[in-house]
């Protein structure tokens, strides 16, 4: 009976870290937060060009991470792309109407993400607002292209 | 030519008739209504399955995960891009490497332990005893073992992911120096908890069930002489590995292959 309680105990330990290593391969591994849904507020932004930005890419302002990208769909009203953003809900109420977001990249060959600059109008974005003043992906073979047709007419 | 085509239909029945075999075999014992005394029959299992075989499915995934850190820095470090170390160790492992491994020395650690625990009990004509007074061993023998598999494996699959992120840890930023935030934040940015984790553990849990299914069933269907429960035991190994390997294919073609 001595021997059975103490293999009890060590399959219970086994189990035990198995749902300790999930957690952790959860929270540490793929940064599930535990914050509730509810307080976030969704922007919008059309951009000409979106690059490689996927839906759950990282919206950083100040280089801080505010939100990530919900949903990217194109405009067939005027054949651009539509971002669908959700922001911390911290920020709602407080990001100026003329702010403006554009595409960037972090490091020379890594992942897109929308950075988000403060303009400084009195009025502020509430949900579900447009944001106007957007800036698209920087595109390698564009700027290839343009510094070869500025080559050409020197 | 007639008794070629004669041999080949024979041998195409006697697959089948395995496989229904197998099938019926897996329906009968996995639906035993568990007891207590199934559930100690069971703790048993699992201890011998899963605890005792902690240990080479945790070093493993300490060595893969720091070899991954190290092969991958190699490769990452021509490009500059040194930082993604974290995100190629995390998905390496939690998509493939994890599963994969981990059912492969599940297969060699318990699953040949199983067949040859088994095919003795039948050999010695202790499964043929246990009819003969009453009790069933598919309930008996054979249950505990399959539900203690699959438990058993995913649990030892996260294990090995999280010893592996943590190997790669070691060598990525305590050896090589990569920065300890990039290499977090990146892995954090780019696995997704349901399409990466999710997957992963469900992918060892098919393979749970297919390497314990062909274990037990191996010990059970073998033929009782020591020739015999040599060569299931071999099968065992061999067909498992196959399966695991195959069926990783085909779920990570059904996963990921649509994915981008």
């Amino acid at each position: 009976m001595k021997r059975s309680k103490t293999m009890e105990l060590g399959v219970g330990l086994f189990m035990l870290a198995g749902i300790v290593g999930l957690v952790f391969l959860g929270l540490r591994v793929s940064g599930l937060s535990l914050s509730l849904p509810s307080d976030t507020f969704q922007l919008e932004a059309n951009f000409a060009n979106i690059g490689s930005l996927k839906p759950g890419s990282r919206v950083a302002l100040a280089g801080v991470t505010v939100g990530r990208v919900e949903s990217i769909e194109l405009d067939t009203e005027w054949y651009d792309a539509r971002v669908l953003m959700e922001l911390d809900g911290q920020l709602e109420g407080q990001l100026p109407q003329d702010s403006t977001a554009a595409i960037l990249t972090s490091g020379l060959l890594g992942e897109q993400y929308i950075g988000l600059s403060v303009g400084g109008a009195p009025e502020t974005l509430a949900d579900g607002d447009t944001l106007r003043d957007t800036q698209s992906a920087i595109v390698l073979e564009e700027l290839i292209q343009k510094f070869v047709s500025s080559m050409i007419k020197e | 030519m007639i008794e070629r085509i004669r041999h080949l239909g024979q041998q195409g029945c006697a697959l089948l008739e395995a496989l229904g075999r197998a099938g019926i075999f897996l329906g009968q014992s996995a639906l035993g209504v568990p007891s207590r005394e199934g559930f100690h029959l069971w703790l048993r299992q699992m201890h011998f399955v899963g605890v005792m075989s902690l240990a080479i499915v945790l070093v493993s995934g300490l060595f893969i995960g720091m070899v991954l850190a190290l092969q991958g820095y190699t490769i990452l470090v021509d490009f500059g891009a040194e930082q993604a170390l974290g995100q190629m160790v995390a998905l390496s492992l939690l998509r493939e490497l994890g599963p994969v491994v981990s059912a492969l020395l599940f297969a060699g650690r318990a699953g040949s332990a199983l067949t040859a625990e088994i095919g003795l009990m039948k050999a010695t004509e202790q499964l043929t005893s246990m009819e003969m007074i009453g009790v069933d061993p598919l309930r008996r023998v054979v249950a505990p073992r399959l539900w203690a598999g699959f438990v058993a494996l995913p649990l030892l699959t996260i294990g090995f992911s999280v010893v592996g992120v943590w190997g790669g840890q070691l060598v990525g930023v305590e050896w090589l120096g990569v920065f300890e935030g990039s290499y977090w934040s990146n892995m954090q940015s780019s696995v997704a908890f349901v399409a990466d984790v999710g997957n992963g553990l469900i992918k060892s849990l098919v393979f749970a069930l297919v390497v314990t299914w062909i274990a037990v069933f191996q010990g059970y269907d073998l033929i009782p002489t020591s020739e015999g429960i040599s060569r299931a035991t071999t099968r065992t190994v061999v067909y498992s590995s196959l399966a695991v390997l195959g069926l990783d294919f085909v779920l990570t073609a059904l996963m990921f292959g649509e994915l981008s």
